[in-house]
């Protein structure tokens, strides 16, 4: 079994390292990086089934099953040993399954997404060398090889938002994303060095056995349970961190399917899943977590409502589905998080996908442009409708399971504000989605006629022109009305124009196969992976647990589903059969609704901490180094030249003068020497 | 035996005699000198790197002479663990100068034949045991490096020339007389560093004399408020110059530190660790924040100096083997990373012509190797792991934890605001619309820009996957720098 | 009866007038002059020290020690003379003076 896991990897450097020193022709970059994917996708099938035949093995004899380490030391200094190595256990075994097939199925869709790019092999070097990152973060058998790779998928992913780079939105937001992610790795850092000092080891089994023994616990482990879960912040975009996110959208889609959706950002639930022994001992950073979760889903599914930009719509549902994640690891249900972030997968990366169709088959993001695309993308609108019910939590789709599994876990923590925030959460979730598809699919064609002209010089892959996001955060807003001001003259001229002078939207045309057939893959788990964690039946969570979970509660399935109903129906209402007036809703609360366009003005705050609070600070710091410590050196020199100066009058060139002083100075010394003496 | 250190050491400088003698317009041969014998040193360097006894702590390959034994001086080399890495990184970074020189027109003679002598120098430093001998190569390093910038640099060398001699020159008078100071006022009378870490002296002069030669080695290092002359030298020096005064020079100061103050007055060092880890802290802030505004490409990558080096004084401020171990660690890669960056920016600057950030702007798509290597070499200024930055930096901070909590977490602070100014900078430079005013420009193309940026970029990302390469040898010794037999025993 | 005192007194007045004559005579072979008679004073105490010393066994008349540095003085000053006087020659060639406040070139 080691092997199997070393192989699953390293596959991906292999191709990285293939596609990096022998260059081989684009198309081939592609196969040898989907080649190792599946390679990796196989291992880990083949790693999964050994795992559940342990497990089983390990449930009948009543015993916990032991998980499977190889462990190589990697440096040593000091008195610390470094190692690296993988661990799997039944958690690991289900995060190897979701990571292999959403990273085989979104690196076969671009293949046909990204054709014609001119970075196509950069683009899948860049691929392999995040899914080796993140094939390496679930793996980790500790702290120290978390981090590693926890930063290495930050990087994969500065690389990937950025892989545009001559878009300057592209750039700032991978910086942004870096950044403000890095930030977050302060506080895991500091856990992770807290947890050192005190217990001496970076292996999450030792730091557990530290735990029982009673070694570690208190105000100590609850600081760095705490600040373990900024890292955790950081990378799942939870509030107060959740800015970069939306922004990260500037990559290219499947990037955003793949890391921004299913895999990457999931990595914080995933740490606060492996660490969870630790933070179960630590009820307060317990809390913590379920806290910001529960805030999270709600706050960022408020934004979902308003965005204009389709992308960003799944951007704030993604925030809003790990906060969900996250609310489920903190009132202490492991496997309701886990087996959400399961589900999500599946259907968010469908979505993102379904969403890069679109872009891709209509050189259009912005939802207030698009429309009628039903008929000319028929099999996109129905996966996008397929993904887009399991999010709302449709029974008995995937991500109503998932969903429930966790609001039951808040109900019986008895935590009434969380539950409420959770069930808003779920009623704004199936609002918006069904907003974004009907505003895509149904209706007519509002945008362009025909794609802008891209400028000379740019990706040859079809893009939209840039969203008028700023440089900087600035408050240029990026979500607009409720169908409200923001629909433009020109997209409804182009609509009835569209009306009488042909078919509306003539250009939009349905992906190719290879876009499409993943597509079709990944509605299967988004319909039925939802029956591996039935309340009663939960093999999911037997698996992860080896024991069973709760049962259901009657009151939270019916009110989450009549919620997700209602979502559905005013949105269908508002946008369908356009009985509320749009307009309406957003004059009647427009002070809510420019708050969430701003973004509640996080978004600007942050900007004007770092552009102006930090950059402020460190002009002030150049001005104080130049003129003050660089001044005081040159002061000294300054001075010293006076010296020179001054006793430079004395050389007179006289040379009396000097004969002089030279008799001057042996009378000093001659009175000095007979002083001495003559104590 | 074969005197394999006398030999690394001397071995360039007889190149340097030998240019001397060869006429003026033989410039090929000229180069050929220079790249044989600096690359004889690093063959010979190499050989030790092999040579060298992992599990020994004590020096190795020890020469020794009698000189002036009156005084207790004598003619003393060998190499441990703490000098090994920098002997191999001094030799390699010349080699590498030297090659990145090569289209150097202005005077090649001189200009070669003081590099090499630039390089015993710095090399004596590193292998002296001796402590005068110590401080005579100490001071030979200073005067090629004078010329080098005074006559090969920018447009304000002059001003940066005398203010980097005069700064260095006052931090080493103070030195000397710390040296003295040990020398009179310990019990051994003699320069012997190996016999001086193991003297008895009063705890007072101890105080007295660490701090004269801390306030040298911190001058060269260089730790906040002494940095000024480092950015004006930079910004000055020719780009083979910058990289050995960033990769080489810079480490003296850490490598003093480790020798002299940790080495032999470590409970000195212990009463102070507060004060001085507060140093490393503000210098690690402050040269994040004052290079996120740099204009120049340059005086930013100098700045992010001061930065990076103040990890290493609070590796040494905190005092634990593992914080020893990774300011070692720390001081190594940043030689190989702010050496790859000088060479990039040299590069870059070759090109364009300038090097204020806002007027470049686009240039990844006209240089793509060149973006890719500086890409790689931001990332592991930043830290980034798989890079040789991440190693010395999480080593440092691992190791100081558990002796300054409070200053080890202020000063992972420093690593965001590293990744804020490398990637906007990254950003400026290099990302964005191509700007049509570099339409013209071509990417690095020759073999001897090449050859030294690809060298290094490939060493960076060998130690940060490796890096058992460079502990091995540095665990041999700096570790136990501090656990030697202290003052304090001989009281 | 003349004793030490009056060696060194005599020797005192001219060493006072070679000084005097050394720092404020404008003709440079005037100060030569002077200078040489500072020497000569010297040589006045160290030969009156000699002879006012005791004597010991080795040496009947007392030490002779003043009296080689007298003889060397004696020698060094003509020396010195020589080539004061060259220079002085050779001044007054490039500049037709020998007057001391017109040779500044040390003057800063």
């Amino acid at each position: 079994m080691p092997s199997t896991l070393w192989l699953i990897l390293l596959l991906p450097v292999v191709s990285l390292a293939l596609i990096t020193l022998l260059r081989p022709a684009p198309r081939w970059s592609g196969r040898l990086t989907i080649l190792a994917i599946g390679g990796s996708f196989v291992f880990s099938v083949v790693a999964f089934f050994e795992m559940l035949t342990r497990q089983q093995a390990a449930v009948a004899a009543h015993q916990e099953v032991e998980p499977v380490v190889s462990m190589v030391p990697w440096f040593q200094l000091g008195k610390t040993s470094f190692e690296v190595g993988v661990l799997a256990d039944p958690l690991a075994a289900i995060m190897l399954l979701v990571v292999t097939t959403v990273s085989l199925l979104v690196q076969v869709y671009s293949q046909g997404y990204m054709a014609g790019d001119p970075g196509y092999r950069r683009y899948f070097a860049f691929m392999s060398l995040f899914t080796f990152s993140m094939l390496g973060l679930v793996l980790a058998p500790n702290f120290l090889q978390m981090f590693i790779f926890w930063e290495l998928v930050g990087v994969s992913s500065y690389l990937l938002i950025g892989f545009w780079y001559h878009k300057p939105e592209a750039a700032y937001a991978a910086k942004k994303a870096f950044i403000t992610t890095r930030l977050g790795d302060l506080g895991f850092l500091v856990g992770i060095l807290m947890l050192y000092a005190y217990t001496g080891t970076f292996d999450f089994h030792q730091l557990q056995a530290a735990v029982k023994v009673g070694a570690l616990g208190g105000a100590v482990l609850s600081t760095a349970m705490v600040l373990v879960f900024m890292g955790a912040v950081g990378k799942s975009a939870q509030f107060p961190l959740h800015v970069w996110l939306p922004d990260a959208m500037e990559g290219p889609t499947p990037v955003s399917a793949l890391i921004h959706a299913a895999t990457m950002v999931a990595a914080g639930v995933y740490l606060v899943a492996r660490a969870f022994p630790l933070f179960q001992a630590a009820p307060t950073a317990l809390m913590v977590v379920a806290v910001v979760g529960g805030f999270t889903a709600f706050f960022a599914a408020t934004m979902g409502l308003v965005m204009s930009d389709i992308k960003r719509v799944l951007a704030y549902s993604t925030v809003s589905q790990l906060g969900y994640m996250m609310l489920g690891l903190g009132v202490g249900a492991l496997s309701a998080g886990m087996f959400h972030l399961f589900t999500h997968a599946f259907f968010k990366a469908l979505l993102f996908l379904a969403a890069g169709s679109v872009i891709h088959g209509a050189m259009e993001q912005d939802l207030f442009k698009l429309g009628g695309l039903r008929r000319h993308m028929p099999w996109t609108a129905l996966t996008f409708a397929i993904g887009g019910l399991s999010l709302a939590g449709v029974p008995p789709l995937a991500g109503f399971w998932s969903k429930d599994e966790v609001l039951t876990a808040v109900y019986h923590s008895g935590n009434g504000l969380l539950l409420a925030l959770g069930l808003l959460t779920a009623f704004m979730t199936a609002f918006y989605i069904t907003r974004a598809w009907l505003l895509a699919f149904a209706g007519e064609w509002r945008g362009a006629a025909a794609a802008p002209p891209l400028p000379p010089g740019y990706a040859l892959t079809p893009r939209p022109s840039p969203t008028g996001y700023a440089l900087t955060p600035g408050p240029t807003p990026t979500g607009r009305g409720v169908g409200g001001e923001g629909v433009p003259a020109a997209g409804s001229e182009a609509g009835h124009g569209g009306s009488h002078g042909g078919s509306p939207g003539a250009h939009a045309h349905e992906s190719p196969a290879v876009m499409v057939v993943p597509l079709l893959i990944l509605a299967v788990p988004s319909v039925v992976a939802g029956f591996l964690g039935l309340p009663g039946a939960n093999w999911f969570g037997s698996f992860l647990h080896g024991e069973e979970e709760s049962a259901a509660e009657g009151i939270v399935i019916a009110s989450s589903v009549v919620l997700a109903g209602l979502g559905i129906l005013l949105g269908y209402l508002t946008y369908g059969a356009r009985a509320i007036s749009a307009e309406g809703l957003t004059a009647a609360f427009r002070p809510i609704h420019a708050l969430l366009v701003n973004k509640y003005g996080l978004d600007d705050l942050y900007g004007w901490l770092v552009n102006r609070l930090y950059v402020g600070i460190s002009l002030a710091l150049a001005w104080f180094d130049q003129r003050i410590v660089d001044g005081l050196v040159n002061l000294v020199a300054w001075l010293a030249a006076q010296v020179g100066r001054g006793v430079t009058r004395t050389a007179t060139g006289q040379l009396p003068n000097y004969a002089l002083a030279v008799f001057a100075g042996v009378v000093v010394i001659a009175n000095v020497v007979a002083v001495v003496a003559g104590r | 035996m074969f005197p394999l250190l006398s030999a690394i050491i001397f071995l360039p400088v007889l190149g340097a005699v030998l240019i001397a003698l060869t006429p003026r317009a033989r410039v090929t041969l000229i180069r050929a000198l220079a790249f044989v014998f600096s690359g004889a040193a690093l063959a010979l360097a190499l050989a030790l790197f092999a040579g060298f006894s992992r599990n020994v702590a004590t020096p190795q390959y020890v020469e020794r002479a009698a000189w002036i034994p009156q005084l207790g001086i004598s003619y003393f080399l060998g190499v441990d663990g703490l000098s090994l890495p920098f002997i191999v990184l001094t030799a390699m970074l010349t080699f590498l100068a030297v090659i990145a020189s090569w289209h150097i027109e202005l005077r090649p003679k001189e200009y070669f034949a003081l590099m090499l002598v630039l390089e015993t120098g710095v090399l004596g430093v590193f292998s002296s045991l001796d402590f005068l001998l110590f401080f005579l190569f100490w001071e030979v390093e200073l005067i090629p490096m004078y010329l080098l910038i005074g006559t090969w640099g920018g447009p304000r060398r002059e001003y940066a020339a005398i203010k980097f001699v005069i700064y260095t020159l006052a931090g080493s008078a103070l030195m000397l007389v710390g040296i003295l100071t040990l020398y009179f006022f310990g019990s051994a009378h003699t320069f012997d560093m190996l016999a001086l870490r193991q003297q008895g002296i009063d705890p007072v002069v101890a105080t007295f004399a660490f701090f004269l030669v801390f306030f040298g080695f911190a001058v060269k290092l260089p730790s906040f408020p002494f940095h000024t002359w480092l950015p004006d030298a930079h910004v000055e020096a020719p780009t083979a110059v910058s990289v050995l005064l960033a990769g080489v020079l810079l480490k003296m100061g850490g490598y003093g530190m480790l020798r002299v103050n940790v080495g032999m007055m470590p409970d000195v060092l212990a009463a102070n660790a507060p004060f001085i880890g507060a140093l490393a802290v503000v210098s690690i802030l402050y040269g994040a924040a004052v290079s996120t505004v740099q204009h120049d490409l340059k005086s930013l990558v100098a700045y992010s100096s001061v930065s990076h080096m103040g990890y290493v004084l609070l590796g040494i401020a905190a005092l634990t083997p593992g914080s020893l171990g990774g300011a070692a660690v720390q001081m190594f890669t940043h030689g190989l990373i702010t050496g790859l960056l000088f060479l990039l920016v040299g590069v870059v600057y070759e090109r364009t012509h300038t090097r204020i950030i806002a007027s470049m702007g686009g240039l990844a798509p006209r240089m793509p190797l060149i973006a890719t290597i500086f890409v790689i070499a931001g990332l592991a200024s930043l830290g980034l792991p798989a890079t040789a930055g991440f190693i010395g930096e999480f080593a440092v901070f691992v190791g100081a934890y558990p002796s300054l909590p409070w200053l080890t977490i202020v000063a992972i602070f420093g690593v965001v605001a590293t990744a804020g100014y490398i990637l906007w900078m990254l950003q400026r430079v290099f990302f964005g619309p191509p700007n049509p005013r570099w339409a013209a420009l071509t990417d690095a193309n020759r073999w001897f820009e090449v050859a030294p940026l690809v060298t290094l970029a490939a060493l960076v990302l060998v130690v940060g996957i490796v890096p058992s390469l460079l502990t091995d040898i540095i665990q041999a010794s700096v570790p136990g720098l501090a656990s030697s037999p202290l003052l304090t025993a001989a009281r | 009866m003349i004793t030490l005192q009056h060696f060194l007194v005599l020797s005192a007045v001219i060493f006072s007038i070679g000084l005097y004559g050394a720092l404020a005579k404008r003709n440079v072979v005037a100060v030569l002059m002077c200078i040489e008679l500072m020497f000569n004073a010297v040589n006045i105490t160290l030969v009156a020290f000699a002879r006012y010393l005791p004597a010991t066994a080795g040496n009947p008349y007392g030490p002779l020690t003043g009296q080689v540095f007298a003889l060397f003085i004696i020698a060094v000053a003509a020396a010195e003379a020589a080539v004061a006087l060259a220079i002085i020659l050779a001044v007054y060639r490039t500049r037709r003076s020998v007057n001391v406040e017109d040779v500044n070139l040390l003057q800063s």
